[in-house]
């Protein structure tokens, strides 16, 4: 990215939220996780500004900050979707069919594990377990849980969201 | 308020499994019926509607239990809103028990051999409410507990033989005792509430369902450690348990339960939540400290063990949630009453998440020493469809797999690893016929390459190479050799890791090479899975022999590909097609290839 255009970026977030969250937790120990997840619930991903004025004001190295963002499956450096899906492949999941419905989801929206539709709406994940395991296979949008799940009923789901906004 | 006893009580299930099938909506039904109908008027008692922790049944959810004083409670299931006006009309109000819509006589055995301590009140209390806990004995333990010395409190603790519940079965009492013993006065108390295991979550179903309770297990411990400051180490992906077990911690603040001066006792206790970001090393000891301090989650060489140097370089006593969940009741009932329970070497109740192909998949609680079958059979209602019992999976990724021979193997620590697996978190994933054990050995050993940490080379490339040398043979492209070369491997990864997440993934290889061969030989040999589920070797045919004609295929296909007419064999059509295996998961009769 040349400097001019990591200017537009920058110019384009409202740096406000992350300042708030840093207030919060700059006299703490240990406060780098929770101001990544914040932050991260603030934008929705960790835009590249935020990072920097992270990195500025807890005074923490840059590289050591990409050290942990990428170690986590849970930090995101790019945008996401509004729905995140999230397809349990845990052992429950696996055993009962949970390859399946994740294939399944792959051809209804046309993206894969870690990967966001264009207009911003889906984001699919893989995830090691839900901890809903009684109700195998199981995917969560957002905070819903769904249980049980089959081809059929994953086609449902995926007509619902697509339906609202 | 009136007392709990003269009330009415209608128990919804609100744990993560309830809250799917719809308990708010079946809650909120019940308010509106007994607004409509004046229904604590009519009554002449309070109608309490309360939202409890998982019951263990989540499959069929949402369960109700309708407790009217005096009666015995009736547990409903599958309950939806739309049920709601009948069960209040006919039951509450006329006192007609809904016969049809009871659960089962399964309900029944599935309570009857199991033995609910730490779940004793997950399902029955109100998780959220400090009254409901305070009525259930709640804080009795901690109570008892500073009655004495903190060392007697580490003794009556190794007196129990509580061992540890996270996986490596460790004494209790003992690793209290060093923490104890390393000098300084600035300690930390860890709760590891990672629960990486896939098919494991029973501290899920504690946080959810008795928040309370683990704070007092840890007020114990924090007594008896001398640890001022505590953690809740929670895996993010459980948002439902953070808000509980924060709410629950938020109470006991304001009531001066935590904090300076612990409910009045003298001492001082602060808990706070950290919430995990999706690491399953993480939930090593090392490495969750590691995270804990903002840093990547690795694991580093012990010694020095976290008892001397842990956490912020101080000593520091990391459990599990069903640990700390236990030595509550510990101090409530007494080290003799728990150690009366279990086996020699393993002492009190352990929880198993039973999932997978089995009729009623759950979270049990039975006492140590049950039979693999009693916990199959008896409890959990035998295998799904009545297809055969082919293996168990125990342990999670740690653990390995027991093939039919070793059901009536006793459930505790030593049993276990005697027969080649772990008790580890307490997963058990039942398999059957069509459950392939090459293709689980891959499944594991892909999760485990994903999740290293990539410090030691055995583990960061020889799971990589395993893992492919697994692929190859499900594709039917195994080489004559790839068996001994496996075994190899794993012995050599085993003995070169760092951390216990390389020391063991190799398990579920060992394991299924050491039962399961002839399965591995017949990929390598003869291309053919035995259990028809490598997709790559699937043929997707249906065997006219077997086809019993029912239609079930023909009802699941997602793109039409089977032919079939009342009477008729069904005929499935090659070029439509998707090798989606949904028929040959539906068809009861193994009917297709
Ligand atoms: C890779 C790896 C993952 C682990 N994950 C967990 C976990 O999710 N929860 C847990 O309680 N223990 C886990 N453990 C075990 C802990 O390191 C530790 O032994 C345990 O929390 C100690 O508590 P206990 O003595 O009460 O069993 C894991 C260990 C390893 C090596
Ligand atoms: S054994 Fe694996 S997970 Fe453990 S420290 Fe080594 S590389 Fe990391
Ligand atoms: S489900 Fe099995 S038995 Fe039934 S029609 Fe299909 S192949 Fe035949
Ligand atoms: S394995 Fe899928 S929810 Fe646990
Ligand atoms: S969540 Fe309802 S029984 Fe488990």
């Amino acid at each position: 990215m040349s400097n001019a255009e990591a200017q537009v970026v920058q110019e384009e977030i409202d740096l406000g939220m992350a300042n708030k969250v840093i207030d919060k937790y700059i006299n703490m120990k240990g406060a780098l996780m929770p101001v990544l997840q914040e932050v991260q619930d603030a934008y929705g991903y960790l835009p590249e500004p935020c990072i920097h004025l992270i990195s500025e004001r807890l005074n923490v190295y840059l590289s050591q900050i990409y050290g942990v963002l990428t170690f986590y499956a849970q930090f995101h450096l790019e945008p996401r979707g509004k729905y995140i899906v999230r397809v349990c492949m845990g052992t429950a999941c696996h055993v009962k069919g949970a390859g399946r419905i994740g294939d399944t989801l792959s051809e209804l929206l046309g993206i894969g594990h870690a990967e966001t539709t264009e207009d911003l709406k889906f984001t699919v994940e893989h995830v090691a377990c839900i901890g809903a395991c009684g109700m195998a296979p199981v995917i969560m949008v957002n905070e819903a849980t769904y249980g049980s799940m089959s081809v059929q009923k994953m086609n449902e789901i995926v007509e619902k969201y697509r339906a609202m906004d | 308020m009136a007392a709990i006893e003269e009330q009415i009580r209608v128990l919804i299930c609100q744990g993560t499994g309830g809250l799917a099938s719809g308990a708010k909506e079946v809650e909120l039904a019940f308010r509106a019926e007994f607004e409509k109908h004046g229904v604590d008027a009519k009554v002449g008692k309070r109608c309490t509607v309360v939202g409890t922790g998982c019951r263990g049944l989540c499959a069929n959810d949402v369960l109700v239990d309708i407790v009217i004083p005096g009666q015995e409670a009736v547990t409903y299931d599958f309950v939806k809103a739309e049920l709601v006006p009948q069960l209040v009309e006919e039951h509450i109000l006329t006192g007609q028990v809904v016969e049809k819509k009871k659960a089962g006589p399964y309900y029944q055995k599935f309570l009857e051999k199991q033995m609910r301590v730490v779940f004793s009140r997950c399902g029955t209390i109100d998780a959220e409410s400090l009254e409901d806990f305070l009525a259930h004995d709640g804080f009795v333990g901690i109570r008892k507990a500073v009655t004495m010395k903190p060392q007697e409190v580490i003794e009556e603790v190794k007196k129990s033989g509580l061992r540890g519940r996270g996986g490596g079965g460790f004494p209790t009492g003992v690793k209290w005792s060093f923490c104890a013993a390393s000098p300084g006065t600035d300690k930390y108390l860890i709760c590891n509430a990672d629960e990486g295991d896939p098919g494991a979550f029973m501290d899920r179903s504690i946080l959810e369902g008795d928040p309370y309770g683990l704070i007092e297990g840890m007020m114990i411990a924090s007594y008896a450690i001398g640890a001022k400051n505590g953690y809740v180490y929670v895996r993010a992906e459980y948002p439902l348990a953070i808000k509980r077990l924060q709410k629950a911690i938020d109470v006991c603040y304001e009531k001066g339960f935590l904090g300076k001066n612990c409910l009045g006792l003298g001492f001082d206790f602060d808990l706070r939540i950290k919430a995990g970001a999706g690491a399953f090393v993480c939930g090593e000891e090392t490495a969750l400290m590691a995270s804990i301090e903002g840093e990547r989650g690795m694991p580093r060489p012990r010694p020095p063990f976290p008892a001397v140097r842990g956490l912020w370089t101080k000593p520091t006593n990391i459990n599990n949630v069903e640990t700390f969940a236990n030595v509550s009741y510990i101090f409530y009932r007494g080290a003799e009453w728990f150690a009366s329970i279990g086996t020699e070497g393993t002492k009190g109740t352990k929880i198993f998440a039973l999932t997978g192909k089995i009729k009623h998949t759950g979270l049990v609680e039975v006492p140590a020493g049950i039979t693999m079958r009693e916990v199959i059979y008896d409890v959990c209602g035998g295998i799904l469809n009545n297809r055969k019992f082919k293996a168990v999976q125990a342990g999670g990724p740690s653990g390995g797999c027991l093939p039919g021979e070793a059901i009536d193997a006793q459930v505790d620590y030593d049993s276990l690893i005697k027969a080649g697996a772990m008790m580890g978190s307490g997963g058990l994933v039942v398999m059957d016929e069509t459950t392939c054990m090459v293709d689980i050995a891959r499944f594991f050993l892909n999760f485990t390459r994903m999740e290293s940490c990539g410090k030691c080379v055995p583990c960061r490339i020889g799971l990589k190479i395993m893992l492919d040398i697994l692929e190859r043979i499900t594709e039917g492209k195994g080489h004559p050799g790839d068996i001994d070369l496996l075994q190899d491997m794993c012995f050599d990864i085993k003995k070169a890791s760092l951390c216990g997440l390389g020391q063991t993934a190799p398990n579920p290889v060992l394991s299924t090479i050491r039962y399961f061969r002839h399965e591995y030989e017949a990929h390598i040999e003869h291309q053919r899975c035995p259990s028809n589920s490598c997709k790559s070797l699937l043929k997707f045919e249906v065997v006219e022999a077997a086809c019993k004609k029912c239609g079930l295929c023909f009802k699941v296909c997602p793109v039409d590909a089977v032919r079939w007419e009342k009477g008729q064999l069904a005929v499935i059509d090659k070029d439509k097609c998707t090798r989606c295996t949904s028929c040959y998961d539906a068809c009861r009769f193994m009917a297709i290839e």
